[in-house]
């Protein structure tokens, strides 16, 4: 089992995958956050040349269509020395018989380092790491999460506010359907922010309340004390 | 301790045999005594105290060595492949799983490819399980033609031929005027209707209880509430027809008090509750675990304790396995796009005895949920230690642990929710018709 990064800054990340928010430390996320901060500074040095991937091969496997996460992807891992694949998917070649299992196969005889995956169906990811040896990204599995995205969400914050923990933060819209927003809520409720979903109880859902988050079904209260402190 | 006897050897079973020395619990009436059976053609020649060593005359003797002899189990829901998806399963591999699992009557479900929605196949059903089967096999008549909910099949027919009951299978008959006719004939034919009850639309794109649990994972949810619903227009109906109509398997508490209300006022309704439901929850699918994905769907831990405390009351009536084979093709899939279904023949049993050992069920109110409850709705002779009874009997040993493997069981598919678990008690022995047709001590050579 190798660790696929090889990062300048130390990082306590015992995690072999990154399947979800769910299950991670705030000392883990705040790692990652330094480690995202420090490779964001060193890209706006010109001429300066990152090796952090240098010599390993990752896989972007996307079945399901998205060009900004997979071209961030992309752009992120060569600028810090990866060999890119990418790879798209459509759902029906799987409709045709191959399973997600048979293309975790076929895939892991080609011994990448990294896997990125984005599929339409929640634990899909999950289920094709089980079956590689590599380590395995989540880039969006069904309405289940979406990790990634809530990192840099939590990086703007950090960069904009300075902190993320007690500040109150508000998810506005389609709740229920989104994995940006279950990876929100865990991330921000495990890094100690205050969180607000506000939409109406059809794009909520009835259980939503469980994931410790204030609700609101009118944006006027729901922003009413949501202050720039 | 499997008992190694030569006359219990399957397929060498002398006419006359007595097991003595046993715990007999006949549920029909109460009885939980020391004694023993005398078996003679195929039927109960005999039972009580005074049968022992000496009493059966020239019948092969058993020491049961004090293990429970009960009436063989009748399960009410069963799927095979057979016809159109043997790969899954036959009626006969079903059966020697029964077997296995001291089930000695299955009610075959119609979903199967053709449906069985008339008298050429349920016959086909009947003669296929003579020829290929170890137990009794009932077979189910599907109510609506290819179980589609809109065209009524000739129940009367196939109730001469030999259905047992109509059923639309795993699908609710979403329009309430088909089902109200269907209520209709069934109560002029005096055919009990068994129905799921999920009211479709609600439940439209859900694969799993819509709750915390679906919220976390991010999959779509199916309410009980929709479940609750079906039960409700069923129950309406019901008292608009005077069928006997039986909820095939019921899963949340907002259904117990719907049944329990509807018993009270004296209707035709009795309900089942699959071995899953009182066993898990939806907390068990932990990381999207296909095999627990059922329908209906493992319920909230709420949920779980009423299904027991309704069995225990009584307001349940029986406990079905719900034994749905499905191979690892359909269920190694992310979660929404893998097949429903778990099996349960060779498990029902001990897994419901874990419901005894934590003293949440009295012992013979769970085997009365799977022999003479089954057997008072479907009017059967078996499912009662009474003389002239056929001699249709399992051996139990209460105790002994054990730990399931799947590839061990009997089903061809080995989709268990049980895999590695944990279970206290077994069968040792299973006759049909007097006939041993499984003897753990022949089945585990070595194992003790």
């Amino acid at each position: 089992m190798s660790s696929a990064a090889s990062p300048s800054t130390t990082l306590d990340f015992p995690h072999r995958h990154l399947l979800g928010i769910e299950g991670l430390k705030a000392p883990e996320i705040e790692g990652l956050l330094d480690l995202a901060e420090d490779a964001a500074k060193s890209i706006r040095r010109p001429g300066e040349v990152r090796t952090d991937l240098r010599g390993r091969t990752l896989i972007n496997l996307f079945f399901e269509n998205s060009t900004r996460t997979q071209s961030s992807f992309e752009f992120a891992a060569k600028r810090l020395g990866a060999d890119v694949m990418n790879m798209s998917i459509p759902t029906s070649s799987v409709q045709k018989g191959e399973t997600l299992i048979d293309t975790a196969v076929t895939l892991n005889a080609m011994w990448p380092d990294l896997l990125v995956v984005r599929h339409q169906a929640a634990g899909a990811v999950e289920l094709l790491s089980q079956k590689v040896d590599c380590s395995v990204i989540n880039a969006g599995d069904g309405a289940h999460e979406h990790p990634t995205q809530a990192l840099l969400d939590a990086l703007t914050i950090r960069r904009h506010k300075g902190r993320i923990s007690r500040l109150i933060v508000a998810l506005c819209g389609d709740i229920l359907h989104s994995r940006v927003a279950r990876s929100n809520i865990l991330l921000l409720n495990t890094m100690g922010a205050r969180v607000r979903v506000i939409g109406p109880s059809t794009l909520l859902g009835s259980a939503i309340h469980k994931l410790g988050v204030e609700v609101y079904t009118s944006m006027e209260e729901g922003l009413a004390d949501a202050t720039w402190s | 301790m499997p008992i190694d006897d030569p006359a219990l050897r399957p397929g060498e079973t002398p006419d006359r045999i007595a097991f003595v020395n046993a715990r007999l619990i006949d549920p029909a009436t109460g009885l939980d005594e020391q004694g023993g059976v005398l078996i003679a053609n195929g039927e109960i020649a005999d039972t009580g105290r005074h049968i022992h060593g000496e009493a059966g005359g020239d019948a092969a003797v058993i020491d049961c060595g004090g293990h429970v002899l009960a009436p063989g189990l009748i399960d009410m829901m069963v799927f095979t492949g057979e016809p159109g998806h043997e790969h899954r399963g036959t009626l006969a591999d079903a059966s020697r799983a029964a077997a296995a699992g001291g089930v000695t009557s299955i009610l075959s479900m119609p979903d199967t490819d053709p449906v069985i929605d008339d008298v050429a196949l349920v016959d086909f059903i009947l003669r296929r399980a003579r020829d290929t089967g170890a137990v009794n096999v009932h077979p189910l008549a599907a109510l609506t033609k290819g179980l589609r909910g809109e065209e009524m099949t000739e129940i009367g027919l196939m109730k001469a031929a030999g259905a047992i009951a109509a059923t639309n299978g795993k699908r609710s008959l979403a329009n309430a005027k088909v089902m109200r006719n269907a209520l209709a004939y069934a109560k002029d034919f005096d055919i009990l209707v068994m129905h799921a009850v999920e009211e479709p639309a609600l439940a439209e794109g859900g694969v799993m209880n819509s709750g915390e649990v679906s919220m976390r994972l991010g999959l779509k949810g199916i309410p009980s509430a929709a479940e609750a619903i079906m039960l409700e227009r069923d129950i309406r109906l019901v008292e608009m027809t005077g069928a006997r109509y039986h909820a095939a398997e019921i899963s949340c508490r907002a259904s117990l008090e719907i049944v329990r209300a509807a018993k009270e006022k004296g209707l035709p309704v009795t309900c089942g509750v699959s071995i899953n439901h009182l066993a898990l929850n939806e907390n068990d699918i932990g990381p999207y675990r296909t095999f627990f994905k059922m329908r209906p769907p493992l319920r909230a831990e709420d949920d779980r304790q009423a299904m027991v405390e309704g069995l225990a009351s009584g307001d349940i009536d029986v406990i079905v396995s719900a034994h749905d084979p499905q191979d690892a093709d359909v269920k190694r899939h992310p979660f929404a796009d893998a097949a429903y279904g778990a099996v349960g023949l060779e498990t029902m049993l001990a897994v419901a005895l874990r419901l005894h050992h934590n003293e949440e069920v009295a012992l013979t109110t769970l085997l009365r949920a799977m022999t003479a409850n089954p057997a008072g709705i479907l009017g059967l002779e078996a499912g009662r230690l009474a003389i002239g009874a056929p001699a249709d009997l399992v051996l139990i040993d209460l105790d002994t642990p054990w730990v399931v493997d799947p590839e061990a069981l009997h089903s061809k598919s080995k989709n268990t929710p049980f895999d590695q678990a944990r279970l206290q008690g077994r069968p040792l022995a299973t006759l049909v018709a007097g006939r041993v047709v499984y003897n753990y001590a022949e089945s585990a050579p070595g194992e003790v």
